[in-house]
């Protein structure tokens, strides 16, 4: 241990602790800018965080700097106090200064960190930001170069977490930014759209696409029957909006917002979810029966169809056919819904609401319009629902709890669990038993593929298949150490789960900010309680809105009318 | 940053190819073989477009983003065809004070390319310069080996002209 004094206060801590970390021990917030703790990303790159230091003549960045015993430090003494404004005045002449104008505003830590230190005018020239281009070719993300300070957080998640290595640092000193490979656009990158990289953003040089103006067109557009779905995870982060403690189960509310804001239905993407369950069990027990390409892998995440399409195409085989719940919704919505509702389906308009940024994309690729339209028409994620709902003046937290509109917004326990990693797999599971055995599983909580472990193993007996082997897998760095294994032939999976995003869809690219490891793992729980406490109905094939579904409509998993509407084909991309 | 055109590589002939993929085989499996194969390679090809940063990718096993993150980082390494004759015009204080900068315009019109271009016939490319310690002979260009002092964007078309294979330089 390392005794030492930090503005005069003891503290002993491990050998090898930073000062800021050491800092922190003690309750003092030594402010930080390019670091990310959750990445461990401490690339010392802004200054922000200055202390002095009597083993040291100039002043040192505490992030990088080790504690040393006897060390004395000081955090806020004049000389720091001055050096840490002057470091942000720098970093803000060289940047916007419209913050007014920006999507970011109100939750762009340089603003925080400019309000921190007190910087009240910039001393410096403001420096000439017209070298910079917006990138909006994709559907899903927007970079703004002239707004990157250089944190290189994307750099570190895309490569270390997503294992996509897309984005880097290029050029050097005036010319120096983060850009794709190449300096491509994303849309002619190899991006999954996963959006982790605004996720980590601190501010707003990569964000979410913004729709909500598209949305806000469809309401206030008469002759338009504009119905909704929301994807399992937002009723697990939409709370954290409005400042409810992360974890929050906020379903009712939600759809109360939504009736308010003046959608004509409320339905719910996890009704879609129990029928991507009963397509895809039946695919998979189908495979298994006519030895055809296992292991199967999920398919309801675009990020990871996105990631095979160009890192490896010779799985495509393995993937489901299946859509994703969102685009089964969308082309239900406009073949059945408008059926039985008598709804001309060229008046219907689908608004998805997503924890996603890659689900944007999925909604625009050019395949997705099988109903005989575009089968979903818009998509906004958790922020910009959060965006729409306080431009409308409503007070969420007081919101009552309503219903959802029947059929489509009736749902299973089983659907709701599809936004945490390892959900889709535990729901395929559940109705694969029932249809091989005919009976409920003894115990429906299976949690060898809960939690937050990087790659997840179970096997399980199911009747006379007998032993069902499965992985589950979320972050494509994860996914892709899995499929490097399935590639070389050391695994005999049957069935693998895939979820782009770190801890699956509850950490997506579209959830509310700052994210955490902690908040994952308190939005699953929200998802398990409503799966296990909330819902009556915990298997997606006892959903009495699917059965009826398949009654009238389908007739039958991967029938005739399913493959017109709910199955799909990949594209090889190139690397 | 700038952007790269991506391109089938068909300008480049089967050998220069073939010289490629064998710098890339001998440097395999090598901690730091980056550096010294875009080096070699870079000699082969003349410059470094995106076809040729990606076979460097495909064939080291790295990201390409991790080879385009050094290309551009090193001043040595040119994403764009260089000139046969490679014109340089030092920007430093004192030749911008006489009028560096005219000198710059009139030759990015008369050949048609901006900084950083070569012709389409790759007989000129023109780049700029920091100081290139000449500031009593502003304002300096180099072309080639040979150092022109004072120019006057008056001379500028004798001056290329000098250079001159077949390809014609408009007088604009
Ligand atoms: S969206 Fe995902 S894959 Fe694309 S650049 Fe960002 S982190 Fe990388
Ligand atoms: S784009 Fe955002 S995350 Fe990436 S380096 Fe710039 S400021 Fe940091
Ligand atoms: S894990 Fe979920 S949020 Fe992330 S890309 Fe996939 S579908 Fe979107
Ligand atoms: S937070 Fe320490 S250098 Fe950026």
């Amino acid at each position: 241990m390392i005794k030492l004094s930090i503005d005069d206060l003891p503290v002993e801590v491990p050998n090898g602790t930073t000062v800021l970390e050491a800092a922190r021990r003690i309750n003092i917030h030594i402010p930080t800018l390019c670091a990310y703790q959750e990445l461990n990303h401490f690339p010392g790159a802004c200054r922000v965080c200055l202390v002095e230091c009597d083993r040291s003549r100039s002043l040192v960045a505490s992030c990088v700097f080790p504690v040393a015993e006897g060390m004395k430090i000081w955090t806020h003494t004049e000389r720091v106090r001055k050096a840490r404004r002057a470091v942000v005045e720098f970093l803000l002449s060289d940047h916007p200064d419209d913050c007014q104008l920006c999507q970011k505003n109100g939750a762009c830590e340089l603003q925080a960190i400019a309000e921190q230190v007190g910087v009240r005018k910039i001393r410096v020239n403001r420096s000439d930001l017209s070298r910079h281009q917006i990138d909006s070719s994709s559907e899903a993300l927007r970079r703004d170069p002239a707004k990157c300070i250089y944190c290189l957080r994307c750099v570190a998640v895309c490569a270390q977490v997503q294992g996509v290595n897309l984005l880097t640092p290029a050029g050097r000193g005036f010319d120096a930014r983060v850009v794709p490979a190449l300096g491509l656009d994303l849309a002619d990158s190899n991006c999954t759209y996963c959006g982790q990289c605004a996720v980590v953003c601190p501010t707003g040089a990569i964000v979410e696409k913004d729709d909500t103006e598209r949305v806000w067109a469809a309401l206030a557009d008469p002759q338009k029957h504009v119905i909704v779905q929301e994807a399992p995870a937002v009723r697990a982060q939409l709370g954290e909006e409005f400042g409810m403690d992360p974890g929050s189960l906020v379903t009712g509310q939600m759809i109360a917002a939504l009736r308010r804001l003046g959608f004509d239905q409320v339905f719910d993407t996890n009704f879609a979810a129990d029928l991507t369950i009963m397509e895809e069990g039946h695919e998979l027990l189908q495979r298994v029966k006519q030895n055809g390409v296992l292991p199967m892998m999920t398919s309801c995440c675009p990020g990871w169809i996105k990631f095979v399409e160009h890192f490896y195409p010779s799985l495509i085989p393995n993937l489901s056919t299946c859509k994703s719940p969102q685009q089964m919704f969308g082309a239900i919505a406009k073949t059945y819904y408008a059926q039985i509702a008598g709804v001309d389906p060229k008046d219907i308009f689908v608004v998805s609401i997503m924890p996603c940024t890659a689900k944007k994309y999925e909604a625009a690729r050019p395949e997705m319009c099988d109903s005989g339209f575009r089968d979903v028409d818009v998509v906004i994620t958790t922020r910009e629902l959060g965006r729409m709902i306080r431009g409308a003046g409503l007070d969420f937290v007081s919101l009552p709890d309503e219903d959802y509109d029947p059929p489509m917004g009736q749902y299973s326990g089983a659907g709701t669990i599809f936004g945490a990693t390892g959900g889709v797999m535990e729901a395929a599971l559940r109705t694969a038993y029932a249809v091989v055995t005919g009976k409920t599983m003894p115990n429906l909580d299976i949690q060898q593929v809960r939690g937050l472990a990087g790659v997840k193993e179970a096997a399980l007996e199911v009747g006379k298949l007998g032993q069902v082997r499965v992985a589950v897998a979320h972050g494509l760095a994860n996914a892709r150490k899995l499929m490097d294994r399935v590639i070389a032939g050391t695994t005999d999976y049957h069935f693998i789960e895939i979820m782009a995003c770190p801890g699956g869809c509850v950490g997506g690219g579209g959830q509310p900010l700052p994210a955490s490891e902690e908040k994952l793992r308190l939005r699953a729980e929200a998802l398990y309680r409503d799966d296990a406490l909330v819902q009556k109905v915990r298997e997606s094939h006892m959903n009495p809105a699917i059965l009826a579904l398949y009654e009238h409509f389908l007739r039958e998993p991967l029938g005739y009318r399913s493959h017109g509407l709910l199955h799909t084909k990949y594209t090889e991309r190139g690397e | 940053m700038e952007r790269v055109e991506e391109s089938s590589g068909a300008e480049f002939s089967a050998q220069q190819w073939q010289d490629v993929d064998g710098i890339i085989d001998q440097h395999r499996g090598q901690p730091g073989a980056l550096i010294p194969v875009l080096e070699e390679v870079q000699a082969v090809t003349g410059y470094l477009p995106a076809v040729v940063q990606r076979r460097v990718a495909r064939g080291l096993g790295l990201p390409l983003s991790r080879v385009y993150g050094v290309v551009t980082f090193y001043s040595f390494f040119t994403m764009k065809p260089r000139g046969r004759h490679q014109i340089r015009i030092c920007t430093g204080t004192a030749c911008h004070v006489r009028g560096a900068q005219r000198n710059v315009n009139q030759l990015k019109t008369s050949l048609g390319i901006e900084i950083g271009e070569c012709t389409d016939d790759r007989e000129f490319g023109l780049e700029t310069v920091r100081c290139l310690g000449a500031c009593g002979l502003a304002p300096v260009l180099v072309i080639d080996q040979d150092t022109h002092r004072q120019v006057k964007k008056e001379q500028l078309p004798q001056i290329l002209r000098q250079y001159q294979g077949a390809a014609e330089v408009s007088e604009g």
